[in-house]
């Protein structure tokens, strides 16, 4: 019930931001499609907690500035080796465990690493997933398993 | 007028970052390696630029949309990055390993 509550509201924040409309007429027009986008993703079964997680908004927040922040020094760490005269890269595959219990954990964590310059996730299956990287620097921050700790995780709903 | 400053010091940071992720997808060796380079441009060059015309545009609508393109943006490219990746390799495609130098 409060993933239906709560995707009725963003659907509807939505269609008010991309269309401008303020008009009460409209306004009312835009509630109809609203409910209408609820009535068919009911119908498809797609609202639950997995495509609807807002019981990790908090730590999707804290995750989301802990990432900016690594992808700004991924960044300047890569931008470094591309201006580099000399040999600076040493590329490798790395196979790292996957500790994160749900699919959707799985996802932001391989996101995560793909999004991060200097990482991009391979393959992956249940237990583990296959890095490709740039630097064995890059390569040793991913294994510390720092990033797959701060991972909001579903821990309830092992898929 | 400083709002005005700082979002053009963002936009040339993003344009920065665009060339020099450009550069690196000529410069490096492989496949891969290039990849990494794209990142650059899919995260850096992406964010400062967005965010450079999200000064410019001010508290509007249009500022909700950029904000918007930004968050499909950072859920979208690494999806792209991962396929093209994966596609690589089960196409068989051998990555450089050990220490490259990079091409002059």
């Amino acid at each position: 019930m409060v993933h239906i509550v709560s995707l009725t509201i963003t659907t509807y924040l939505l269609w008010l931001g991309l269309s401008g409309h303020f008009e009460p007429l409209l306004m009312s027009i835009g509630a109809v499609s609203t409910l209408l986008v609820v009535y068919l993703a009911l119908r498809m079964d797609v609202v639950d907690r997995e495509s609807h997680p807002i019981h990790l908004t908090g730590r999707l927040f804290r995750f989301w500035g802990y990432l900016s922040k690594e992808i700004l020094l991924a960044n300047l760490d890569v931008m470094r080796r591309v201006l580099s005269p000399g040999p600076d890269i040493s590329p490798r595959y790395i196979d790292l465990p996957l500790p994160q219990k749900s699919d959707l954990g799985r996802v932001i964590y391989a996101n995560s690493i793909t999004l991060t310059p200097g990482t991009v996730s391979v393959e992956l299956d249940r237990q583990s997933i296959k890095v490709h990287a740039l630097s064995k620097e890059g390569a040793e921050d991913l294994a510390s398993g720092e990033m797959a700790r701060r991972v909001p995780d579903d821990e309830d709903s092992p898929a | 007028m400083i709002a005005d400053a700082l979002s053009w010091m963002l936009l040339v940071i993003g344009g920065l970052a665009g060339i020099i992720g450009g550069l690196g997808i000529h410069r490096f060796p492989d496949f891969f390696t290039r990849l990494h380079a794209a990142g650059i441009t899919d995260t850096l060059c992406a964010a400062a630029i967005l965010a450079g015309l999200v000064l410019q545009a001010g508290f509007t609508l249009v500022s909700f949309k950029l904000l918007l393109i930004f968050a499909f943006l950072m859920l979208t490219s690494p999806t792209a990055s991962h396929v093209l990746a994966n596609a690589a390799m089960h196409g068989g495609l051998q990555p450089l390993t050990g220490k490259q130098g990079v091409k002059r």
